[in-house]
């Protein structure tokens, strides 16, 4: 039997490398232990899936590439995640060659259960030239809970080499890369057999699973000297986590911790970024002589991906509070103890999380619903994301309600700002639920899928991988603002910016500079649809730039109403200065309904961008402005005409 | 007296005796993370207020499940 030289240093790009295994069963972990930093993320072709793809050395030097497929728990698979792992396991999705040898991930204080997958990874290995191996991870813990394996019998028995590993500790790495060395080497035994299409799409009756788990305990029988005891850990934690009344209060307080940490940790890293482009602005502003050019980079490149980029900080937060609740195991539960609540407007207890992540902004929110596995229930979650009051809309709120609201007392205890701030936050949420029902009972009709879900024994959360993820955020983030915002300030900042007033044109209080531009012709024409919400044209302007991110609209109304930003000001002045002009300008009427179309209305072009990205079509961002759009007009249309009614 | 998983409380025990199926495939799914005939089940804990979805533990793990879910799977109740 011949045997292919490999040359060191020479990817093996042809031959491919795929993880398999269970949910939780420390995968993702084994992954980054064989990959490192040297990761890749994209998606495959038509579906919402990612495709994670790394790259590994091997003892010899050899590049490998490995892809980390989704966890399943069987081939016969039910969600999206698991059809990917499926069809890239058969070969079956274009443009991705069969894996040579798949690592079949096994959580060693789960055998009784991961061990049915790696039967089924048996049969296909029989029946084609794939290689399985076995990694065992998480030895250690299995160990420390009484079991006692006989890892070599494990082997004879299955037909394949048992590697014991533990991922988090990097430890196995070695021996497993060999022996995946070791496999890419032997040339097939068997001529290449072209997968039996009916083997595939046969889906297995309950009596052939049920003979396929008498066979794993067949073998453990045989090789499982001692069995698992309970985590006892886990079983203390849950006594108070899962408590009907102590494991609710937990949750809340959770969440409170979070949203403080949002509003407060954030504040010092966000107001250093705020600092860090306003200097930059300042610095430019010194160094370029007048013109387009200057013009454009302060006023639209700087002031537009600027005012996003300030958000990182509380994005980073939020997500990291994520990661190291997904990495304990604690969101599972919270998922649980949210499930029959979010039940009631048709919303699967995972949507819990990303809702929540929607409150420091949508992006990650919507991009965390990849937890969701049913495509009903996430694109329910995702449309109705951006409803939650992110913390772009705080600017436009606290400057209105500033403007108008007076500082007063209700019952010499609650502060009448802080109220209206408040209905604003609980109005969303319950827009929110609402919009869930009734998209559930319209264009996302059917049941939820099933909660089904494992609940991991806890762990410390690994830095290593949490700082894997947040890095891979950040990049999107970053990448996304890069792109989508950038391109949009640009042309935005043209049409405020041009055509300037000519030589005869009056430049006055009343008729700013930006009214002979595009966007202000372009606020003169919608002002009569918008006039029945009570807004001018100058509300119309300045909801123009507006439109691609919130925060920018604080802006805007300052540049509508001339306020000028001298260098000399801070930006608290130039707003005080702006909120004393809007109170003299508007009536509380157009306040008050400028700020309900700001909880309803969908000006936030990463939303949309990060819509399309995650359900690939077009379709939804689309549907997603339509409904938020015309919910925003009711809303605003009633405010403003129940404000007038009541001669406030 | 077999009864369905989803009837019964916290604390209370059976031994899986069938897996029944819907139009969903709802069988594989259960059978597959680990709720197979002659398996072992516990209740463990119950959701707050409605005291529905539950957690069990079966062959090792803790599943957490809707009882409409558990109600495809009859027990032969133990204690």
């Amino acid at each position: 039997m011949s045997h292919q030289k490999l040359i060191p240093d020479s990817p093996l790009m042809s031959e491919g490398i795929a993880l398999v295994g269970n949910p939780n069963c420390g995968k993702t972990s084994l992954f980054n232990a064989l990959t490192g930093s040297r990761q890749k993320v994209g998606n495959y072709p038509g579906v919402t899936v990612e495709r994670k793809e790394g790259f590994a050395v091997a003892p010899s030097g050899a590049r490998l590439s490995i892809l980390d497929l989704p966890g399943t728990y069987s081939l016969d698979a039910a969600t999206p995640d698991e059809m990917v792992t499926r069809d890239v396991i058969f070969g079956m999705v274009p443009g991705e060659k069969a894996p040579r040898v798949l690592i079949a991930v096994v959580d060693a204080t789960n055998l009784e259960r991961n061990l049915g997958l790696v039967l089924e990874l048996r049969d296909v290995a029989v029946n084609t030239d794939t290689e399985v191996i076995l990694a065992l991870n998480m030895m250690d813990l299995a160990r420390n809970r009484g079991v006692e394996l006989d890892l070599e019998s494990l082997a004879t028995e299955l037909g394949f080499s048992v590697i014991s590993t533990v991922a988090v500790r990097g430890e196995g790495m070695e021996a497993l890369l060999q022996e995946v060395e070791r496999l890419l080497q032997k040339q097939p035994e068997k001529t290449k057999r072209s997968l039996n299409r009916d083997f595939l799409s046969k889906k297995p009756s309950p009596q052939e699973i049920q003979e396929r788990f008498d066979e794993v305990d067949r073998i453990l029988k045989l090789t499982l000297s001692q069995t698992l005891k309970p985590s006892v850990w886990t079983d203390r934690i849950d006594q108070f986590v899962l408590h009907p009344f102590w494991g609710f209060l937990f949750l809340i307080l959770m969440l409170t911790v979070m949203f403080q940490s949002i509003f407060t940790w954030a504040q010092f890293p966000m107001d250093w970024l705020k600092q860090g482009v306003g200097e930059t602005s300042a610095w430019i502003g010194g160094h370029l002589a007048d013109g387009p050019l200057k013009s454009l980079i302060i006023d639209g490149i700087l002031a537009g991906v600027g005012s996003v980029i300030v958000f990182l900080p509380q994005i980073l937060i939020l997500f990291l509070f994520i990661l190291l609740l997904e990495d304990s195991g604690y969101m599972a539960r919270a998922a649980f103890l949210m499930d029959r609540i979010m039940g009631k407007v048709g919303l699967h207890g995972r949507a819990f999380i990303p809702l929540l992540s929607s409150f420091a902004c949508a992006v990650p929110g919507i991009m965390a619903t990849r937890t969701i596995a049913s495509r009903r229930d996430r694109l329910t979650t995702i449309l109705i994301a951006p409803l939650m009051t992110c913390s772009a809309r705080l600017p436009v709120y606290t400057l209105l309600i500033s403007a108008f609201i007076p500082q007063r007392q209700i019952f010499g205890v609650w502060s009448l700002q802080g109220l209206l701030m408040l209905a604003l936050y609980l109005g969303a949420v319950a827009s929110g639920l609402i919009a869930a029902f009734l998209i559930r009972k319209s264009v996302m009709q059917g049941p939820r899928s099933p909660l089904l879900m494992e609940l991991p024994t806890y762990k410390v959360p690994s830095l290593k991988s949490v700082a894997l993820g947040l890095l891979e955020r950040a990049k999107i983030f970053l990448r996304r603002a890069g792109t989508v915002i950038l391109s949009l300030s640009v042309i935005l900042w043209f049409l405020a910016t041009y055509p300037k007033p000519g030589p005869m044109d009056p430049v006055d209080a009343t008729r700013p500079a930006i009214l002979y531009s595009y966007a202000g012709k372009i606020g003169k024409t919608i002002e009569p649809l918008l006039k029945p919400l009570g807004f001018d044209w100058r509300i119309s302007v300045a909801l123009i730039p507006g439109f691609a991110a919130r925060e920018v609209m604080v802006g805007a109304l300052a540049t509508v109403y001339s306020i000028e930003n001298q260098e000399s000001n801070t930006t608290e002045d130039s707003h005080e200065a702006l909120a004393q002009k809007l109170s003299h300008h508007w009536g509380l009427p157009t306040a008050l309904s400028l700020l309900v179309w700001y909880v309803f209305a969908c000006q936030c072009l990463s939303t949309l961008a990060v819509t399309r990205r995650e359900t690939n079509s077009w379709r939804w961002p689309a549907f997603m402005l339509g409904y938020m759009t015309v919910l925003a007009y009711l809303a605003s249309f009633i405010t403003y005409r129940i404000a007038l009614g009541w001669g406030i | 007296m077999p009864q369905s998983l989803g009837q019964l409380r916290k604390g209370q025990s059976g031994q899986i005796v069938s897996v029944q199926t819907d139009e969903a495939g709802i069988a594989q799914r259960l059978m597959e993370i680990g709720l197979l005939i002659g398996s072992h089940v516990q209740v463990l804990h119950e959701a707050p207020m409605s005291g529905d979805p539950i957690v069990v533990r079966v062959r090792g793990a803790l599943i957490a499940l809707r009882r409409n879910e558990a109600s495809h799977i009859l027990v032969s109740p133990i204690g």
